[in-house]
């Protein structure tokens, strides 16, 4: 037996013989224990490396479903069933998958909602915060193609309703859609290649796209922002070179990030054990149906976390148009009278003119597939629509403070909304909502602009 | 701080005034509220005499192996002496004798597969279902459903539970006054009657089809009591590493000023 000094002499012996053929020292070093983050990240801080757990529990488990699950229409539902009764642990691995599912969404969702409260999409992090819009979409493209596999009602006819507006696009729209389909239907062609996109091409761009996000946050020019909005890297201490209110991100933030990843662990358990389906809407009941092609449900309604897009959708009316035509045409008066110059006129006019001629050419439908896009990748121009001089909600004024909760509040409406048998009253509210929601963002380059600001302190609070 | 409160009061208000997606149900007949007992193994065990008896005639559980019936108490010798009727070995799953075209032939669509039915269903649905077949001469079948109207499957406990009519009757309130609608006429309401009795009491009929209920629960999810159990264990240790993670945090942070 060797005794602790010549072990502890083998592993360094092993380590300088991979050091010297293999970066890690270094990578370790700047990604970790010389990597200064901030010292004064909040609750809301958590999320970045809770959805980066999220996704390796969804790799994980997903390998495992993969060994049993079988993307064929005639099989696919009945195989998700064994996984469930008779592989042995399959229904711990479905449900940690399924649950995992709508974690990653809640993650992602305050991860990002923390950018929007402290201005982490601002200077020097616009492409930091475009890779994340990327991971975002890619996460969404993820979702739903494996929400066809279990092949149940609400997947068949989900991924129908949502192919079919590629459909609405003019001239293209319906070849597109079957080049999509691979058939004129959803079907056993379109279950294969969403299988084949789900399990192998969306995770190696999402691996991909997550390595590109890290990078770029620990680029030695970016680094994290924080609550305060303060950039650590202006206050170095000049004999060392390292920001005086920065802390090497090991070991302080990997002891706390553990401690989060127990917290919401534990949350996660409870809803993996205990209720699984969430009500309903983690797992739907009509998803329970194997899928019938020939039996259109009376109710289709997509996963959670994706109805407020779906509302944005469905709120499309003639009546939206109108009211989109009117924001155009005062848009297109007030950049007439704005003194500015000629060239940027005229752009502005162009652009008012086209938006109007679009608003007459296509129909509801195509703007409502139109504006449900736009809904998601609004959040791209964020770092140029904020004009504010800060970063930090702390240091905003009342303008910016009741815009991010009215913006919250059109989330949440229009996600139940989307969930929901529409009604003309509705209809109506979602419309309230859409409006909310798109005004968030195209107004704010006005609204970020004349708030009363204070100026964020020199130092972390 | 405020904003942030209120942001995450709004957050978690929103999260407690979600009510439940809705399931499918016939226009506007209120379900009956039932809790099923998974961990009732005697009534797990009549459910599946039921069940078998009466459903898998017609409706397979093709997920469900005979031998799973172990999970409710029962030996393999018990299962192939008592409930085993469309299958040669315990190990085979709990199929339908009939094809699904003759099926559909004779029903006018192939009765849907059992398995999972309660969970997407929901046992509300079943129990008020199989509770509210009423005689109808305008259908095939000469049944008919209050929760699933001009459903194609006849009475098949009618025996149990006897016939029932759909009766037209004055609408009351609470305190038993008739209800006018907005037409000026006393407003009606379909109640069923009892017409003629069965071979069980009201009571008892609502017992088995309880039982029934129950049964189609476990059956949806065989492994869920398994899954309560294991749970507890994960969310014991879990708390426990909560704590020591946080006080490793703790004394990590001791110097963070």
């Amino acid at each position: 037996m060797p005794n602790a000094t010549t072990r502890n002499a083998w592993a360094l012996r092993l380590f300088e013989w991979v050091d010297a053929r293999f970066p890690l020292s270094a990578l370790w070093k700047e990604h970790l224990s010389e990597y200064y983050a901030p010292k004064n990240f909040n609750f809301w801080y958590y999320f970045g490396s809770l959805s980066l757990l999220v996704l390796v529990l969804q790799i994980v488990t997903g390998i495992f479903l993969t060994m049993n699950y079988k993307p064929d229409a005639n099989l696919a539902f009945a195989s998700v069933e064994y996984i469930m009764r008779e592989v042995p642990w399959g229904w711990l691995i479905r449900y940690l998958h399924s649950t995992g599912a709508s974690f990653f969404f809640i993650c992602v969702y305050l991860h990002m909602f923390r950018a929007l409260l402290y201005g982490s999409y601002r200077k020097p992090r616009e492409l930091l915060w475009l890779i994340g819009v990327g991971i975002f979409l890619c996460l969404m493209a993820e979702a739903f193609f494996g929400y066809l596999l279990p092949w149940g009602q609400m997947s068949y006819w989900g991924a129908q309703v949502i192919v079919n507006l590629f459909g609405a696009i003019p001239v293209v729209g319906n070849d597109l859609a079957e080049w999509i389909r691979g058939d004129f239907v959803v079907s056993d062609a379109t279950l294969n290649r969403f299988f084949a996109l789900h399990v192998a091409a969306l995770p190696l761009v999402l691996l991909g796209l997550v390595a590109v996000h890290i990078l770029a946050l620990h680029d030695e020019h970016v680094g994290s922002n924080n609550p305060d909005g303060t950039e650590i890297k202006q206050n170095k201490d000049p004999a060392t070179g390292i920001p005086r209110d920065g802390i090497p991100f090991h070991p302080y933030y990997t002891v706390k990030d553990i401690f989060g990843a127990m917290v919401f662990l534990l949350v996660f358990s409870l809803i993996a054990f205990f209720a699984p389906e969430m009500g309903g809407y983690f797992l739907e009941h009509n998803n329970f149906i194997p899928a019938d092609p020939l039996k259109t449900p009376p109710h289709i309604a997509p996963v959670w976390y994706f109805t407020p897009y779906y509302s944005v959708l469905r709120a499309t009316t003639d009546e939206l148009k109108w009211v989109i035509a009117i924001a155009v045409l005062v848009f297109m008066v007030w950049a007439f009278l704005r003194r500015s110059s000629t060239p940027v006129r005229m752009a502005l006019l162009g652009v008012g003119v086209v938006l109007l001629a679009a608003l007459v050419l296509l129909d509801a439908k195509v703007w409502g597939v139109l504006l449900m896009g736009a809904s998601v990748l609004i959040f791209a121009f964020l770092p140029w629509l904020d004009r504010s001089p800060v970063k930090s909600i702390r240091y905003k004024g009342w303008i910016y403070k009741l815009a991010l909760t009215l913006f919250v509040m059109a989330f949440i409406v229009l996600g139940y909304l989307g969930m929901q048998v529409p009604t003309t009253l509705l209809t109506r509210i979602a419309q309230v909502g859409t409006i909310v929601y798109f005004a968030f963002f195209l107004l704010m380059p006005w609204y970020s602009a004349i708030d009363k600001t204070e100026t964020p302190p020199e130092r972390l609070t | 701080m405020n904003a942030k409160r209120i942001l995450l009061a709004l957050v978690a208000a929103a999260l407690a005034a979600g009510a439940s997606p809705a399931r499918a149900a016939g226009e506007g007949v209120k379900l009956d509220d039932v809790e099923p007992d998974v961990t009732d193994l005697a009534s797990l065990q009549s459910g599946a005499r039921t069940f078998v008896n009466y459903c898998l005639n017609c409706y397979g559980a093709s997920l469900v192996r005979y031998n799973a019936l172990r999970q409710i108490g029962l030996t393999d010798d018990q299962i192939r002496d008592n409930l085993m009727f469309t299958a040669e070995k315990v190990g085979m799953p709990m199929a339908v004798a009939m094809r699904p075209a003759e099926a559909a032939q004779w029903f006018g669509v192939a009765p849907p597969d059992l398995s999972v039915i309660a969970r997407a269903r929901g046992a509300d649905w079943l129990y008020t279902y199989l509770r509210t077949f009423y005689r109808d001469s305008s259908t095939p079948t000469g049944w008919n459903n209050m929760v699933y109207p001009n459903v194609a499957m006849p009475h098949v406990l009618w025996a149990l539970q006897g016939e029932q009519a759909l009766k037209e009757v004055p609408a009351t309130t609470r305190d038993g006054k008739p209800v006018i609608g907005e037409d000026g006429r006393p407003r009606k309401v379909a109640r069923l009657e009892q017409v003629t009795p069965g071979a069980l009491s009201t009571a008892a009929y609502d017992k088995t089809v309880y039982d029934l209920v129950n049964f189609l629960v476990w059956m949806g999810e065989p492994h869920q009591l398994e899954r309560k159990r294991i749970g507890i264990w994960v969310l014991f240790g879990l708390t426990v590493l909560v704590f020591l993670t946080y006080f490793l945090k703790r004394a990590y942070w001791k110097n963070v000023h």
